[in-house]
């Protein structure tokens, strides 16, 4: 039995990552290596407004005296921040009227990756922004949108069109001194997506925003910002893959979300880079921070993220309940196999009375790999009345894997309530061997076991995410055995 | 369809079939009887292929092929069903999704199409009424907080989509309240074809007053040491397992 189990462990590592490959296209890079000259460099590429040289002049000089942070549960290999290519666009500057005008290589990558652009998103009802490398390429459905007011751009054109918008929000929530990789992210961000819903304003459509790291060696620092005005509602997703590199590839990027009263933010993840090879050789860093404030009363931010890929992922979506009787929601599935590693979990901070939040964690162990949820739950002095409640549960496959919890729970007034659950369980035999007698083989089983494990939390996505999200938790965890 | 020869199985070094010998045919229903640790489970798994069993000696044909040579999930879908004694929970999964995996996977096993959503739905609404079985139930996950005669229900429930030639029925009566055996009776009586057969492996007599058996067996101490028709399951019933042990001490 044993020696079977070992088999089939083994057989895990010689599934193949399904999108591995890579498109050339000529890039516009910047030379190796971060100073002050390369900032300038991507500030006049970019051809950004003044203020922005200094936001990332600022960022830069503070990155320069921080430590990179160690105490997440992971370990790699020192990062050689002068080793890295910060900027990269692709060179033909993309304006499109349609599809046919676009490089059919870039097209030839997005139907690889499943990504019906145009006609099947406009089907779907969902609005694209594509982002290959640095520069967006593509936005649909912006006619539509822009009707209701709705802004749904690329950061670049943001910084052109809307400057103000940005001046008043950006960094507000994640401000450029939070961390070491923020600071980074500020310094050189070379693009990302930038969403405004005004004021009572139904976003009619989901956005989506799929990322791709591309040029070989060049590091992907994105940068996200959502405002939602007063009463206004808008659901966004974003999804990635990357191709298969052998060198490692860092990734920092920044999601800032601002809720006004009564508004309510939807964002879900699924992210799916190339994870490595079975021996934990490349593979993508994801260094990540991810915050969303519900500034004023009511308001709502829900975080859901199905995280498969990546050799590393560093990641908190965090939420501070300011406002009063604002909610705040954070659901996710973390799977890791072969060498993987996850550090990766939420902060729920309160301060604002009656605010509620919830959290569901469900992690995947399997392979060699490590999988830690990590979290806090704050109630402030003033958030009286508030309750949280966090569910976080481990699943292990195989016995090499490794699930670990690290919650934080800090309550500063007497009238909140925080309520903590974990479990941690393992596929046993007896259930696996139920569907190898209904006919279901080992690798459908885990499937089907797994998906319904993490089903609380696919419930939460939009419904083509869903769909997606679990053949993905399937194919992630393809030829690995309880 | 079934041929056991001197089989002999070992867990964990302990040696609990000794020598059996059974012979099932299409069309027939036989009964396995015996007390407690008598190997009737251990048998079971034998045919289902679980894999904490030593197999010491003897054969297993199925359908004219070494069964034990066939992986669980391919006797699966060459028409052995398992009704376990103890289902197992699959919190999550609907039995929707699940058994709909099941029979395409068979379908697959089979080179026939998969059968759509709504073609399974069909399907299934078919059996719950032929087997008298609340809608209700399969919108739930795997026996997730299922009731012993519920859980009994839903492998019958299984038995019946999956339509297999041969069904080995655990001690499927264990624990059932009268209407819940009556259930699980009237499911096995009406799934009985001229072509398929079952195996109902039981400790107490009651099933049988609902599924009459063509032949009736007394497994003991790893032997199946007593074959008969119907009336050899009354015989036991009235005179306990004690008259096999007295009568084979006198052999």
């Amino acid at each position: 039995m044993q020696n079977n189990n070992n088999k089939l462990i083994n057989k895990v590592t010689q599934s193949d990552y399904k999108y591995g490959f890579y498109t050339d296209i000529e890039t516009d890079k910047a030379p190796k290596g971060l100073t002050e000259d390369t900032i300038r460099f991507i500030w006049e590429k970019k051809n950004e407004p003044d203020f922005m040289l200094d936001f990332r002049l600022k960022a830069f000089r503070h990155w320069q005296k921080m430590k990179e942070p160690t105490w997440a549960h992971i370990q790699y290999n020192p990062i050689d921040y002068q080793d890295i290519i910060y900027y990269a666009a692709p060179r033909k500057k993309p304006q499109y009227e349609n599809m046919n005008q676009v490089d059919p290589e870039l097209l030839e990558t997005f139907n690889k990756l499943g990504i019906p652009l145009e006609e099947q998103k406009q089907l779907a009802g969902v609005a694209v922004d594509a982002v290959m490398d640095s520069t967006s390429v593509t936005t649909t459905y912006k006619k539509a949108l822009s009707e209701k007011g709705i802004i749904f751009s690329s950061f670049s054109e943001a910084l052109q069109n809307h400057p103000e918008l940005l001046q008043k929000y950006m960094a507000t929530v994640v401000p450029y001194t939070d961390n070491f990789f923020a600071a980074l992210n500020s310094a050189v961000f070379s693009d990302g997506s930038f969403v405004y819903i005004p004021k009572g304003v139904r976003c009619p459509i989901e956005l989506s925003t799929y990322f791709r790291i591309n040029a070989a060696n060049t590091g992907q620092f994105e940068r996200t910002l959502i405002v939602a005005e007063e009463g206004s509602y808008v659901s966004y997703l974003e999804g990635c893959t990357a191709p298969m590199r052998s060198e490692n590839q860092l990734h920092a990027a920044i999601v800032e979300i601002v809720a006004h009263k009564n508004a309510e933010v939807k964002y879900s993840t699924v992210q799916n880079w190339w994870p490595g090879d079975k021996k934990g050789k490349g593979g993508v860093f994801n260094f990540v921070t991810k915050r969303g404030i519900c500034k004023e009363d009511n308001a709502k931010i829900s975080w859901t993220q199905v995280e498969t890929g990546s050799a590393i992922t560093w990641k908190y979506p965090s939420l501070i309940l300011k406002g009063n009787n604002t909610t705040g929601e954070f659901f996710s599935v973390a799977v890791t196999n072969n060498m993987q590693q996850a550090d990766t979990g939420t902060k729920m901070i309160h301060s604002g009375k009656n605010s509620r939040s919830t959290i569901i964690s469900k992690g995947i162990s399997a392979g060699k790999s490590n999988n830690s949820y990590r979290g806090l739950v704050k109630m402030s002095k003033e958030a009286t009345n508030s309750r949280n409640y966090s569910q976080c549960d481990s699943l292990l496959l195989g016995n090499k894997s490794g699930a670990h919890t690290f919650p934080y729970i800090d309550v500063q007034n007497k009238s909140s309530i925080v309520e903590h659950e974990a479990t941690t369980s393992k596929i046993s035999e007896d259930q696996l061997f139920y569907c190898l007698q209904r006919g279901i083989d080992v690798e459908n089983a885990i499937g089907l076991i797994v998906n319904g494990y993490a089903k609380d939390v696919l419930n939460k996505l939009p419904m083509e995410f869903a769909v997606e999200a679990q053949k993905l938790l399937s194919v992630s965890l393809e030829r690995s055995i309880g | 369809m079934l041929t056991i020869k001197n089989l002999s199985v070992s867990v964990e070094g302990k040696l609990i079939l000794k020598g059996l010998n059974l012979e099932v045919k299409e069309g027939e229903v036989h009964a396995i009887m015996g007390p407690n640790g008598s190997g009737k489970s251990t048998l079971a798994s034998v045919i289902s292929g679980r894999n904490y069993l030593t197999i010491e000696q003897g054969e297993v044909t199925y359908m004219g092929k070494n069964l034990l040579e066939i992986p669980p999930e391919v006797r699966s879908k060459e028409g052995i069903f398992l009704g376990f004694q103890y289902p197992v929970e699959i919190p999550g999964v609907s039995i929707t999704n699940f058994m709909r995996t099941a029979i395409n996977e068979k379908r697959k096993h089979l080179e026939l199409k998969p059968l759509s959503g709504a073609e399974f739905l069909k399907l299934m609404e078919e059996k719950q009424k032929i087997l008298k079985i609340q809608s209700k139930l399969t919108n739930r996950s795997v026996n997730e907080g299922f009731s012993g005669g519920e859980k009994k229900k839903n492998e019958i429930f299984q038995m019946a989509l999956l339509e297999p030639k041969l069904a080995i029925l655990d001690e499927t009566d264990s624990g059932l309240d009268i209407d819940a055996l009556k259930v699980v009776a009237n499911g096995v009586n009406l799934l009985r074809r001229k072509d398929n057969a079952t195996v109902v492996i039981t400790h107490y007599q009651r099933l049988l007053d609902y599924v009459i058996p063509d032949f009736v067996h007394v497994l003991f101490d790893g032997m199946i040491v007593k074959s008969g028709g119907k009336e050899l399951a009354l015989e036991l019933e009235e005179k306990g397992y004690n008259w096999i042990k007295e009568s084979l001490k006198k052999t």
